[in-house]
């Protein structure tokens, strides 16, 4: 097996479906509702979200034992910061517009319970390896939805992916709108994401039911 | 070597070792951003100037502008002349556009010093406009944005931007349909003075009436519209007695 035992694929398959941050555990909602409108921000948040929550469990991770526990959440803190601090001056230096786009999101990684959670959770207890997978596996876990919210989004909300007109011209009337097809502008605004997540929540469920909870 | 890392001077050693290192580290990533940052900035200010005089890459409802690529040449194409004006005078100065109109509105605070007005001459299909930037406060922080007028001082184009109104709501103050509202009014009413108020209840949604000196306010964010009537009213005033000359 080499560098990944099973415990480790684990670590990281996990989050992606079964232990979903955002399908199961609910977090981090606020950001995947505002900036999913377009699919090349969903993907640039998740991007960044991987960033900084694996590197952050590591330097956690590796200072675990030497970080006083009363300041241990304030500790957190600083290290979130300064890793969107980063992202966010790399961004404006090399993705402007989309920095711009993405605006006060980046600097809300920062409150994005994912990050603090799996800090908490995770990193202080366990070695730095172990905590680099587990920060890839949530962060990706979280990132899949968001590019799949934002997949559907913009198709269906402006009828294009990445900024390419996948179904024809809206105004020239090529495409698909030749048959009468209309861009829904509804998809763009926030509620629809949250409808849209609540359609994966609802798929994943009916196709793994023990993911049901009974109460 | 277990070490008691709940001491208070433990505690305060290590926040302050933290601390040290965190800055340090924020600080080289800063400097060495920094020069790309800036040449960013650059490049939107041109854009949105071009923007303001209608030149972009718009469709039916979007809002684009023209290629970061051939910003520099479509600037230095359309844009025939820049101004800075102090007091009467006004001066060329191919580098008005980098003038700080933060900076400036800081230091008009004092009495004795002179602001400096940028302003942007421009030349589209035979039409010279003129291109005011302004800046002002909207609800949660700053807005700014540049008008562009024709000799009669009649607005011919807008665009707004914001640092961090409420999205949806604020935020809209950048999109087109509020933008182009503003294509048609006028500043002065006769010889006076007016500016351009965003209005609730004006009774002319369809902005039909372009000698009202208002356009439709936008539902939900009063306090956004107002600062940007405020903006309007306060930045375009100072601009006012050089526009004039140049009516006659």
């Amino acid at each position: 097996m080499g560098l990944l035992s099973k415990k480790d694929i684990k670590l990281i398959t996990d989050p992606l479906a079964d232990n979903n941050p955002i399908t199961i555990q609910v977090l981090g909602i606020c950001s995947a509702l505002a900036i999913t409108a377009e699919l090349k921000a969903s993907i640039v948040m998740a991007i960044s979200v991987i960033f900084v929550l694996a590197i952050g469990n590591v330097v956690i991770s590796l200072i675990r034992n030497i970080i006083p526990s009363k300041i241990r959440i304030i500790v957190q803190l600083v290290v979130v910061a300064t890793l969107v601090i980063i992202v966010d001056q790399v961004l404006k230096a090399f993705a402007y517009e989309l920095s711009k786009t993405l605006s006060v999101f980046v600097g809300l990684i920062i409150t994005n319970c994912i990050i603090m959670g799996r800090f908490e959770a995770f990193a202080l207890a366990n070695g730095p390896w172990k905590s680099f997978l587990d920060g890839i596996g949530n962060s990706a876990g979280y990132g899949i939805i968001l590019i799949i919210v934002g997949f559907f989004r913009e198709l269906l909300g402006s009828g294009t992916l990445l900024g390419f007109k996948v179904l024809g011209d809206a105004i020239e009337k090529t495409g698909v709108y030749a048959y009468g097809y209309e861009n829904n502008g509804f998809m763009l605004l926030a509620p629809m994401a949250l409808i849209t997540i609540g359609i994966i929540i609802w798929v994943q469920r009916s196709r793994n039911t023990s993911l049901i909870e009974h109460n | 070597m277990a070490k008691n890392t709940d001491s208070n001077i433990y505690t305060v050693l290590f926040a302050s070792g933290m601390v040290l290192i965190v800055g340090t580290l924020l600080a080289f990533v800063a400097s060495s951003l920094k020069e790309k940052i800036t040449e960013n900035k650059r490049i939107e200010k041109q854009q949105n100037i071009l923007y303001a005089m209608g030149i972009n890459q718009n469709d039916e409802t979007s809002v684009e502008f023209v290629s970061k690529d051939i910003v520099g040449t479509e600037f230095s194409k359309y844009i025939t002349k820049q101004l800075v004006i102090t007091g009467n005078e006004a001066v060329e100065d191919p580098n008005a556009y980098l003038i700080d109109i933060k900076k400036e509105a800081e230091e008009a605070k004092n009495p004795n010093y002179k602001r400096r007005l940028p302003l942007f001459v421009g030349e589209k299909d035979g039409k010279t406009l003129y291109i005011v930037p302004v800046r002002g406060k909207g609800l949660w922080d700053a807005i700014w944005g540049y008008i562009a007028l024709d000799a009669q001082l009649v607005v011919q184009g807008v665009y707004f931007d914001h640092q961090g109104e409420t999205p949806g709501l604020g935020s809209n103050i950048k999109e087109r349909f509020f933008m182009d509202d503003f294509k048609g009014e006028r500043i002065l009413d006769g010889n006076t003075f007016k500016g351009i108020t965003a209005a609730k209840g004006n009774a002319d949604p369809k902005n039909m009436d372009k000698n009202d000196f208002e356009v439709d306010a936008i539902a939900g964010a009063t306090i956004t519209g107002d600062g940007l009537s405020a903006m309007l009213k306060k930045d375009l005033k100072m601009y006012v007695p050089y526009l004039k000359t140049l009516k006659q």
